[in-house]
């Protein structure tokens, strides 16, 4: 193959297995795309077998729907309602055990399953959502330790994409639909009636590495600029844009717009928004005592702003009404996470929308409550 | 020495009860954590009281039980109702909404020999409860960790959130969303560990409604999914009596017969 890392390459179609083949031999576990409970998620893979061929989804603000292609495209689909962030912030993870002993307490930290992680079928907006987590979670004042093991050396084997869903937005946060950076490799599927092959662009030394073990053919030049304009195509067929850049302003202008009070109306404080969001990070402590008082398990669990102990302060909630909650939640997101980490902690992949239950759609909201700035498909 | 825990039936089914008794190995250990003084479904032994914590099934349907529940309460230190029953008046709430003399009528051959309250009510209408635990039955693992939280003198933990959030811990794909199933999961209350939308229903609601709740909201969508007759029907099952569920289901009544007048 060429020695230059920018030069495309074909993986066949009939060739996928091998490649995750090769990842499994070389120690990672696979988290990639498959079809569970009636959607597209991610979770662990066996092998290729596992990818959810030939289906695709349609999603609007709270409907969520897998359907059968007219291809047997392998990444056919958008995001779905599960993110990345699950495997790399457990959700429910045993943090410190404490045991009484004959000389005094004994501490046992837990640590789970560190083996590396392959990530098959990330999206831009899914690599721009570990970048901000990273940001958050292993390079702030205060590392989270398990999280920083639990990415260290993290593969990505991303996959560019060319569905976008009803929800999707990444175009207006800059966060997608190519990924430019962050992967070790890239596919972009180039599916027809005659052909099915992955163009494959090489990000890292480990990704080159890869590729030279599967001696993989250049691409023509036309397949290259075919897998460009299926990836364009995408950036176009995206159902809604706005200014991000006029949005932190906008909102915290707006704190008392009365649309707040309608949002409070119809939330439903479930949840959901948040928990499916790739780069929602807050988490509680639990402990657990044993019926022998002997053993405290501390527990970390993730968390939502929208739950009303959240923010159980002295004497009871700090935001006890589910206005303030979807307020708090909404400028963080948008705004102040400007102020507080230097980005906005938005990617775009439309999740909280469609896994609203009511409906509720941030970017129809923004466009409401930041006014002409925001305005949505300027 | 061993912390004394008493159990206690009201008007109930006895399966809050059972859930303890379910417990099997766990339930070795709490016979070894604490001495069971009092526990007529798990023995005849009676040890007096006072009790360090009580477990109190069931809800307040005779005048004999209301005698019974101030005794209890009298010679228990930390009193926690166990279940939808002695929560919020369980299934039986239902003759609340009802004449109890018709019902007594049709179901008994001899109803003049049944002395029964007009009305089904939990505990903490007649005396003061330390804790309540949720559910329909309770959920055997949550009350284990509340019951040893408590023997040992800590608080109890017991998350007030939607069922919503057990769904996204399990990795649960949501019910409502992916597949238009009606689901009370969004204003209820947490602990059953998200049971029925894990196998592709929707949530009952047998935890009774969340600390936060928009019931309003939510019926707003279930009436894309059910009639006006199967959501009244929803918000008046296990948990009829808790108040957030009450006023909704008297609400949809009120609205149905305003309906009909004006048609």
């Amino acid at each position: 193959m060429s020695e230059d890392i920018s030069a495309e390459l074909v993986l066949p179609r009939e060739r996928c297995g091998e490649l995750l083949e090769l990842v499994v031999k070389k120690g990672y576990r696979l988290i990639g795309p498959k079809l569970e409970q009636g959607a597209i998620v991610f979770g662990p893979l066996r092998g290729v077998d596992d990818l959810p061929e030939g289906w695709t989804d349609e999603q609007s603000p709270g409907r969520y729907r897998a359907v059968r292609r007219s291809d047997a495209s392998l990444f056919g689909y958008a995001a779905g309602p599960r993110s990345l962030r699950r495997f790399f912030q457990l959700p429910d993870v045993e943090l410190v055990v404490l045991r009484r002993g004959q000389d005094g307490p004994r501490l046992d930290y837990g640590s789970g399953d560190t083996r590396p992680i392959a990530l098959i079928g990330a999206r831009g907006c899914d690599l721009r959502a570990l970048a901000i987590q990273d940001q958050v979670l292993a390079r702030g004042a205060y590392p989270d330790p398990r999280y920083v093991a639990r990415r260290a050396n993290t593969l990505v084997i991303a996959v560019q994409c060319t569905e976008p869903s009803g929800s999707c937005f990444c175009t207006s946060m800059g966060a997608g639909p190519r990924a430019e950076l962050g992967f070790d490799l890239a596919l972009t599927e180039v599916v027809d009636a005659e052909r099915h092959h992955f163009v494959v662009e090489v990000g890292s030394e480990r990704g080159r590495e890869l590729v030279a073990e599967l001696a993989l053919a250049l691409a023509a030049p036309r397949l290259s600029s075919e897998a460009r304009e299926r990836v364009a195509g995408a950036a176009a067929r995206m159902g809604r844009r706005f200014e991000e850049a006029a949005v932190h302003d906008a909102l915290l202008a707006n704190l008392e717009h009365p649309e707040w009070d309608r949002l409070g109306e119809r939330c439903l404080s479930c949840t959901n928004c948040t928990l499916v969001c790739p780069t929602c990070f807050c988490t509680t402590s639990e402990d657990r005592i044993d019926l022998t008082g002997d053993v405290v398990e501390r527990h970390v669990r993730h968390d939502s702003c929208f739950s009303e102990e959240f923010s159980h302060l002295h004497g009871g909630s700090a935001r006890a009404s589910i206005r303030s909650r979807y307020r708090q939640w909404l400028t963080h997101k948008f705004a102040t996470w400007y102020d507080q980490f230097g980005s906005s902690g938005c990617v775009g992949c439309g999740r909280c929308i469609t896994s609203c239950p009511v409906g509720i759609d941030v970017t129809q909201e923004i466009s409401v409550i930041g006014g002409e700035p925001c305005k949505l498909n300027p | 020495m061993k912390k004394r825990l008493a159990v206690w039936k009201f008007a109930s089914c006895d399966g809050c009860q059972l859930s303890l008794l379910a417990c099997e190995d766990e339930f070795l250990a709490l016979a070894e954590a604490v001495d069971i003084a009092y526990f007529l479904e798990a023995s005849s032994r009676i040890k007096n009281g006072p009790y360090d914590l009580s477990l109190v099934e069931g809800s307040i349907t005779t005048a004999h039980d209301l005698q019974r529940i101030q005794e209890v309460r009298r010679v228990s230190k930390k009193l926690m109702t166990i279940g939808a029953c002695a929560t919020s008046g369980g299934i039986q709430a239902l003759r609340d909404f009802a004449d109890i003399k018709e019902f007594t009528s049709a179901v008994y051959a001899r109803p003049e020999y049944i002395e029964t309250l007009a009305t089904s009510t939990p505990i903490s209408a007649h005396v003061s409860v330390d804790y309540e635990l949720r559910g329909c039955p309770v959920n055997k693992r949550q009350l284990l960790q509340v019951v040893s939280a408590l023997i040992n003198d800590l608080p109890p933990h017991v998350a007030s959130h939607p069922v919503c959030v057990e769904c996204k811990l399990r990795g649960n794909v949501c019910v409502t969303v992916a597949q238009g199933t009606p689901c009370l999961g969004p204003i209820t209350h947490a602990g059953c560990g998200a049971l029925c939308p894990s196998f592709a229903r929707g949530c009952y609601g047998c935890f009774g409604p969340a600390d936060s709740h928009n019931v309003e909201a939510l019926t707003r969508l279930l009436a894309d999914q059910l009639s006006e007759l199967e959501i009244t029907r929803i918000f008046s099952t296990f948990n009829s009596g808790a108040p957030a569920f009450r006023e909704q289901h008297d609400k949809l009544v009120r609205l149905r017969v305003l309906g009909k007048q004006g048609s």
